[in-house]
C-alpha cells in the first residue's frame, strides 16, 4: 500500500536481531540529477511519517512540511530530489512491530511482531535510511535534514557516515534524551499499558486498540511540543460551555482541544510502534556511542567531521531547549567542524519547526545555498 | 598591501569597509579563520568570496547571527567572553576581533584564547587617545562621544576603552608578538605614522594588529 523498497538480505540490529527482510517505505519529490548530487534525505519526527509534502493518505491533511519544502519552498522541489522514509520500527509501510513476523531465514510466522518486535535504536533507523538511500543510486546526500528525533537522525548520520552526507541540519534536537524527555514518555507508554484494551501489547489478537491508553499518550507529549505562551494564545481559560462548574462535562477549550488530538491520534498510529519508537528517542546517546558518558566526549562523535552543519533551536522549545543545541555546538567546536548556529525567537515550544516560522525558512534556505555553493566548488 | 583602495558600498560608511579591507589584506589566502563579533557576516563575506578562506563567525547578536546564516555563512551564536574555551588549541590560522575588544568582560582573558585557538591574533579596537577624544574630555568635562564611540556612557556596549599605548602595554605584558600594527584614520584609511607609536596614538582612529604567540 506504501510506496517501499524491500531489502531481503535484511537488517542487523545494534541489539544483535537480524531483521530480514526489511521494508522501507518513503517518499520522493522532486527529480535526481544526472549527477546525482541534489538529493536531500529528511528525516520525521517520533509521530510524524513519509508524506512531508502531499496530502496524507489516511488523515486526509497536508504534509508536515508543507510549509517548507516544495516547488519554490526553503528545500525547493524544483532544484533538490527529497527523499523521506518511514523510520524503522513505524506504522506507515516500513518493518515495524504492526508487521508481519520473521525469522532469522526470513521465514513468515504468520503473526505481527507485535511486543516481540526487537528493540531499535536512532542507529538502526539511519542504517536502514542508508541503504534505502545507496538502493536509489545516490552515492552522497547533499543535505540530512530534520527535526527532534528526526534531528536526532541527522546527527547519527553525520557521525556515521561523515563521507555519505555533505551539510547536515539538526533542528529542535539533542544529541542524547534527558531525563524529563525519558519521564514525559514513560507517563505515555504507562497510559497505554493502563488499557485494558492493550492486552498486554497483544490488541491485534482481540481486534481492539487501546485508543484510551495511546490518546493519553499523545495528550501528554502534545503539551510537551508547546509552549505556555502557545497555549494561552491559543484558548486562554476560554470556556466551551457557560462558567457553571460541573464534575464530567469538559470545561476548558483547551481540554477538548486536547482530547481531539488524542482521538484523531489512534487511527493513525499503532502503539507497539509507538512505544518502540519512544524507546528509540529514549536510548539514544550520541556520545555514549563513541566510547563516552553523555556530554563528555561527544566531540569524539564529529572528530575531523568534513559535515557543514546548521544547528537550529526555538526560544521556548523547553522540550529540546537551545541549551541542548549549545552542547551540539560547543562540540562541533571542539571537534573543529564547519558549524552554523541560530535560536529562532519564537514563542510556539517544540512545534515551532513544524509551523509557519519566517526565520526559519531564512536560515534553512541560507545555509543550504552557502552549502551549495562549497558543495559546486568541489 | 594596495594603498587607495576603493570598496563599493555596501549598506554601510565606506570607512567601515575599508576598517574591513585592511583586515582581509592581513589575511592569506586559504587559511583558516574565526571572526568573532562577526555582526552580520561583511568581513566574512569578503574573506570566503575573495580569499578562499574556511571562515566560521561567531557573534552574540541574534538577528545579525540569523542575517549572516540566511546569506550562507557559517555563524554560531555565542559569547566571546565564555565560548572560545570550547575551541580547541591551534584550531584557526587567524582569530580576528574587529572592533569588538572594547565591549568583551575580560579583553585579557579573550585575546589569550584567541592566541590559544589561533596561530595569529586580528585586533582592532577605537583609539581612545585620539586627539579628538582627548580634547573633548578636557573641554567639555563629558565622556567623548565620536563617529565610532557614538554611545552615552549609559548606553555604550563599549566597557573597555584602551589606547594604542595601552595597547602594546599588553602585549608586552602577555607575552604577543605585534607583527603587524596599523593606525586607521577617521576615513578607515591607513595613517602615516607607521612607525611612530606616539603619533598614532594621537592621531589614529582605530588600531588594527596583527599578534603571535611569544
Amino acid at each position: 500500500m506504501h510506496q517501499h523498497e524491500t531489502f531481503e538480505e535484511g537488517l542487523a540490529l545494534d541489539c544483535g536481531t537480524l531483521l530480514r527482510p526489511l521494508d522501507v517505505a518513503y517518499r520522493t519529490y522532486g527529480r535526481l540529477n544526472d549527477s546525482r548530487s541534489n538529493a536531500i534525505l529528511l528525516c520525521h519526527a517520533l509521530t510524524g511519517d513519509q508524506y512531508v509534502a502531499e496530502t496524507h493518505p489516511v488523515t486526509g491533511k497536508a504534509g508536515w512540511w508543507e510549509t517548507l519544502v516544495g516547488p519554490g519552498k526553503p528545500i525547493d522541489t524544483d532544484r533538490f530530489f527529497v527523499i523521506c522514509a518511514n523510520v524503522l520500527g513505524g506504522c506507515m509501510g516500513s518493518t515495524g512491530p504492526a508487521s508481519e513476523m520473521t525469522d532469522a531465514n526470513g521465514a513468515k510466522q504468520g503473526r505481527p511482531w507485535g511486543t516481540l518486535f526487537p528493540p531499535v535504536t536512532i542507529r538502526d533507523m539511519v542504517r536502514a535510511q542508508a541503504m534505502l538511500v545507496e538502493r536509489l543510486g545516490i552515492p552522497k546526500l547533499f543535505a540530512v535534514i530534520g527535526g527532534s528525533m528526526g534531528g536526532m537522525q541527522v546527527l547519527e548520520w553525520a557521525a556515521l557516515y561523515p563521507t555519505r552526507v555533505f551539510a547536515a541540519i539538526p533542528i529542535a534536537t539533542a544529541a542524547w534524551h534527558s531525563a524529563q524527555n525519558i519521564a514525559f514518555h514513560e507517563i505515555g507508554r504507562q497510559a497505554v499499558n493502563a488499557d485494558p484494551d492493550f492486552h498486554g501489547g497483544e490488541y491485534w489478537r482481540h481486534g481492539t486498540i487501546p485508543a484510551r491508553g495511546l490518546a493519553v499518550a499523545r495528550m501528554t507529549a502534545h503539551i510537551t511540543y508547546l509552549s505556555e505562551q502557545a497555549l494561552t494564545r491559543k484558548f486562554g481559560r476560554r470556556l466551551r460551555t457557560g462558567p457553571m462548574l460541573t464534575f464530567d462535562k469538559d470545561l476548558f477549550e483547551v481540554e477538548s482541544y486536547l482530547q481531539y488530538q488524542g482521538s484523531t491520534f489512534v487511527q493513525r498510529f499503532d502503539a507497539n510502534a509507538y512505544l518502540t519508537i519512544t524507546r528509540a528517542m529514549d536510548f539514544f546517546d550520541l556520545a555514549a556511542e563513541y566510547g563516552g558518558s553523555h556530554g563528555g566526549t561527544l566531540g569524539e562523535a564529529f572528530r575531523n567531521s568534513p559535515v557543514r552543519f546548521c544547528v537550529i533551536s526555538f526560544s521556548s522549545d523547553w522540550l529540546f531547549p537551545t541549551a541542548m543545541s549549545r552542547e551540539i555546538v560547543r562540540a562541533l567546536n571542539a571537534a573543529a567542524a564547519n558549524v552554523s548556529f541560530v535560536e529562532i525567537t519564537s514563542d510556539k515550544g517544540h512545534d515551532a519547526f513544524l509551523l509557519d516560522e519566517p526565520d526559519l525558512f531564512r536560515t534553512v534556505s541560507g545555509f543550504l545555498k552557502g552549502a551549495a555553493e562549497r558543495w559546486s566548488h568541489g | 598591501m594596495a594603498d587607495g583602495l576603493v570598496s563599493p558600498r555596501i549598506g554601510r560608511p565606506l570607512s567601515d569597509r575599508l576598517d574591513l579591507r585592511l583586515i582581509a589584506e592581513m589575511v592569506e589566502p586559504r587559511s583558516r579563520v574565526l571572526d568573532i563579533g562577526c555582526g552580520d557576516g561583511a568581513l566574512l563575506d569578503i574573506l570566503v568570496h575573495e580569499r578562499a578562506v574556511d571562515g566560521r563567525g561567531i557573534e552574540i547578536d541574534m538577528g545579525e547571527v540569523a542575517a549572516a546564516v540566511a546569506q550562507g555563512l557559517p555563524v554560531i551564536h555565542a559569547d566571546a567572553d565564555t565560548d572560545l574555551a570550547f575551541y580547541p588549541d591551534g584550531a584557526f590560522d587567524y582569530v580576528i576581533l574587529s572592533r569588538t575588544l572594547q565591549a568583551t568582560e575580560r579583553p585579557r582573558e579573550v585575546l589569550a584564547q584567541m592566541l590559544r585557538i589561533g596561530r595569529r591574533a586580528i585586533v582592532s579596537f577605537p583609539n581612545f587617545g585620539h586627539w579628538r577624544v582627548r580634547l573633548a574630555l578636557l573641554a567639555t568635562g563629558r565622556m567623548p562621544r565620536t563617529e565610532v564611540l557614538d554611545r552615552a556612557w549609559y548606553d555604550t556596549p563599549n566597557i573597555h576603552f584602551c589606547t594604542l599605548t595601552d595597547f602594546f602595554d599588553l602585549c608586552a605584558l602577555d607575552g604577543y608578538v605585534v607583527e603587524q600594527w596599523l593606525g586607521v584614520d577617521d576615513e578607515g584609511k591607513r595613517t602615516p605614522w607607521r612607525r611612530n607609536r606616539r603619533l598614532a596614538n594621537l592621531f589614529a582612529e582605530q588600531g588594527l594588529f596583527l599578534l603571535r604567540r611569544g
